[in-house]
Order: C-alpha cells, then structure tokens, then sequence
C-alpha cells in the first residue's frame, strides 16, 4: 500500500485580534494531526494563538487567466474611493 | 506561445511576482522545482552533521541550542517542498529523488563533523553562507519561494549566532579548544566557498536565472560577500583564515583570496565525497523504517473518517 497524506493549507492567528491569515502548507493523515503539525512546523515561536487547517482538494480558486473579466468590473469606479469627492479647503474631520 | 513568453519576460521585468498558477514557460516551472528541491534536500541532509552531535554536546544549554536548530532545519526543508509542490510535484516524488540519489543536495553536507568544534563552524560559516544566499533568494521571481525564504531568513540569524558563540568559547578556551577551532576553520573554510556554485564563466544556469530573477547576484559576487564578511568575523575570533593568498584590495574594496579546488568540488558533487554514502544511506533508512509509520497513519485516518459516515448515516 502507498498513498500520499494529503496537502492541507494552513491559516494561523498570531494573535487575538487579528485575523487568520494564510501562512503554508503541509501534508497529514487527518485533520488533527494537521493541527499538531502545524503547529511544530508553523508555531515554535509562538507565531500563532489559533490554527485552521482546510484540506488542499477543498479550495476553490479563481483563475488567474480570467483575472481581467473577474475583476475589471471595478477599474471604472473611482467614486468608491473617497479621493474622488472634492472638498473645500479648511474642512476638517472628515 | 512567443507572446506568452514575452509577456512572462516583461512582467518579470516589471517586477512583478509569479504565483503557482500563473502561466510560465516550461522551462521556468522545471528550473524551479530543480532549484527548490535541491535546496529542500540540503535542509533535509544539512541535519545529519548536526544529528551526529545531538547526544554529545558539552553542555545542555548547547543541546537545547542544537536540537532547536536542527529542528528548525527540518522546518525549513518542509516550508521549501511545499513550495515546490505547488509547482505540480508530489512529495513522494520529491523524496523518490533524493533517496534513489538522482537529486542533488548542497556538497557541503558531505563532510564529516569530526570534532565539536565543527558544530560551531556549521553555525557560523554553513548557516553563514545560506543566509547570504537566503536573503539574496527572499526577493526571487517566484512567490512561494520568496516567502519561504523570508519564513527561513527569520530563523537563520540564531543558527549563526549559536555558531559563532561556539566558536568564540573555543577559541577564549584551552590552546587544545583554540587548536580545534583552528583545524576546524582550515576544514571547512574552502567547503564552505564552494557552497554558492561553480565560477561564473563555467556556470551553466546562470544567465538563465538572472533574467527570470531566480537569482539576483551571480555565484561570485556571493562568494566575495562570504569572504569580506568571514575574514572580519575571523580576527574577532583570533583564528588564522587558512589561505596566505587573503589580502585587502584596496582598489576593489573587497579581500582577494586564493584559488578554489574545483576538482574537489566536482568529485563531491559527482558523489565521491567523504560522507555521500553515508548520508543517501540515512536518508533511505529513515524513509524505509518510516513505511509502518505512514500506512498506519492513513489506515487510522480512514477508520476514523469511515465512523463518522457510519454515524451520521444512523
Ligand atoms: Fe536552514
Ligand atoms: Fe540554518
């Protein structure tokens, strides 16, 4: 028998307050022992206060060669951003 | 397929970092997954020297030292076979590689670690020059890679450090502790400038790599930088660098120093080293005895997973 332990993607909070962030990868039988690993292999400075493990096959990515159509629908719309609005000089807090 | 290339080319150019599915040319993917891997396996053997030492260190303050680097080394070899695996290779493949002797891992590492003293060199020299290759690499085209390296970058400072303690207490120590450093340094000394690769005119990867920016400066600019640095770290420590021909160029602003055997560079890399045997042969064990240890994880996992089904279906 030989089979490969599956990948499992690693999201680590360093500290409370914070969000999980992406930080790596690694393989593990099930998701325990993914924890476990991560935090050997992710956590030995106390890099992290809470982990989450997600098997790799269980992410959904968008495509990087559709990147224009996913996201051009947002180029056009400076009024979004508050840089667009024009203000008097002299007003403040705002 | 020329357009796709150029364009790959101008965003490299542009400075712009390349993600794991971005498209690349072939060549870019398989360059990668080489150079990540060696440079994987390197971390992988590179704790074997060390290992040798574990049970021996003179003091507990330097074991727990040693166990946290050698540690940390395993880290740093599973951070960059992730990396290459999101390149489209598994880690069985990876290890497959290693352990039947067709990859190659830094020469280095093929040396023996005689005396204690050669755990403090492995420190300060050994770690000394990955970092400067290490930081060089933290901003290569590649993202996975980059990021590894600064993972990497962040632990390496006290691996030289713990080194370069060990070698100023030798070298403050009994003339027989300051003789060991000193045979120590005459050992390791020309291995450890043969770690950043063949010359430039006889390297083959070179151009290469500096246009796709997997690299950033040339095999002998890292080699001068290894030298300029060490040769000052040397006088702090009163060791006697082992090469009459080290001497300040003052119109270069860097130290000359002697010419380096190739040919044992090449009779290491070849697999004729002091220790290639010996480590391929640890490597294979350690794989082999760890078979019960995988399958059994994996037969758990699936009982375990198996239950729950059961358990929900009821
Ligand atoms: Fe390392
Ligand atoms: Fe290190």
């Amino acid at each position: 028998m030989k089979k490969e332990w599956p990948i499992w993607e690693v999201f680590i909070r360093t500290k409370n307050g914070l969000e999980h962030r992406h930080i790596g990868s690694l393989h593990a039988a099930d998701s325990t022992m993914a924890i476990e690993n991560a935090r050997d292999v992710y956590t030995r400075r106390q890099e992290g206060v809470s982990i989450w493990v997600v098997e790799s096959i269980n992410i959904s990515a968008s495509n990087p060669s559709n990147s224009d159509s996913l996201f051009d629908p947002a180029i056009d719309k400076a009024y979004r951003h508050p840089t667009f609005y024009k203000l008097p000089e002299g007003v403040k807090h705002i | 397929m020329q357009d796709l290339e150029k364009d790959f080319q101008d965003r490299i150019d542009r400075g712009e970092v390349i993600e794991p599915r971005d498209w690349m040319p072939e060549k870019y993917r398989k360059t990668h997954i080489r150079q990540i891997s060696q440079h994987a396996h390197s971390e992988i053997v590179g704790m074997l020297p060390e290992g040798n030492w574990l049970t021996r260190t003179p003091t507990l303050r330097r074991k727990v030292a040693l166990l946290a680097k050698v540690q940390d080394e395993a880290g740093h070899g599973l951070y960059l076979y992730s990396a290459a695996e999101t390149l489209g290779i598994s880690r069985d493949e990876l290890f497959e590689q290693l352990n039947a002797g067709k990859a190659k891992y830094s020469s280095i590492f093929n040396y023996p670690t005689l005396s204690w003293a050669d755990i403090g060199i492995i420190g300060w020299l050994v770690d000394g020059a990955a970092i400067i290759n290490q930081v060089m690499l933290t901003r290569t085209s590649y993202g996975p890679y980059a990021r590894a390296m600064v993972k990497i970058c962040k632990e390496e400072s006290f691996h030289q450090r713990q080194g370069f303690e060990i070698m100023m207490t030798l070298c403050n120590g009994t003339a027989v502790q300051k003789q060991m450093a000193q045979d120590s340094l005459n050992r390791w000394w020309w291995p450890s400038l043969m770690m950043f690769g063949p010359p430039d005119a006889e390297s083959t990867h070179t151009e290469q790599s500096m246009k796709w920016k997997i690299k950033l400066k040339t095999n002998d600019e890292l080699r001068q930088q290894m030298v300029d640095v060490t040769v000052e770290q040397a006088k702090v420590l009163g060791l006697t660098m082992p090469d009459p021909d080290i001497k300040w160029n003052e119109e270069r602003g860097h130290y000359d120093f002697g010419e380096i055997d190739w040919e044992e560079f090449w009779q290491v890399v070849k697999g004729y080293g002091p220790c290639n045997k010996e480590r391929l042969a640890a490597r294979n064990k350690a794989w082999d005895e760890g078979a019960w240890v995988r399958e059994a994880a994996v037969a758990y996992a699936e009982k375990q997973a198996a239950k729950r089904t059961q358990a929900i279906a009821v």
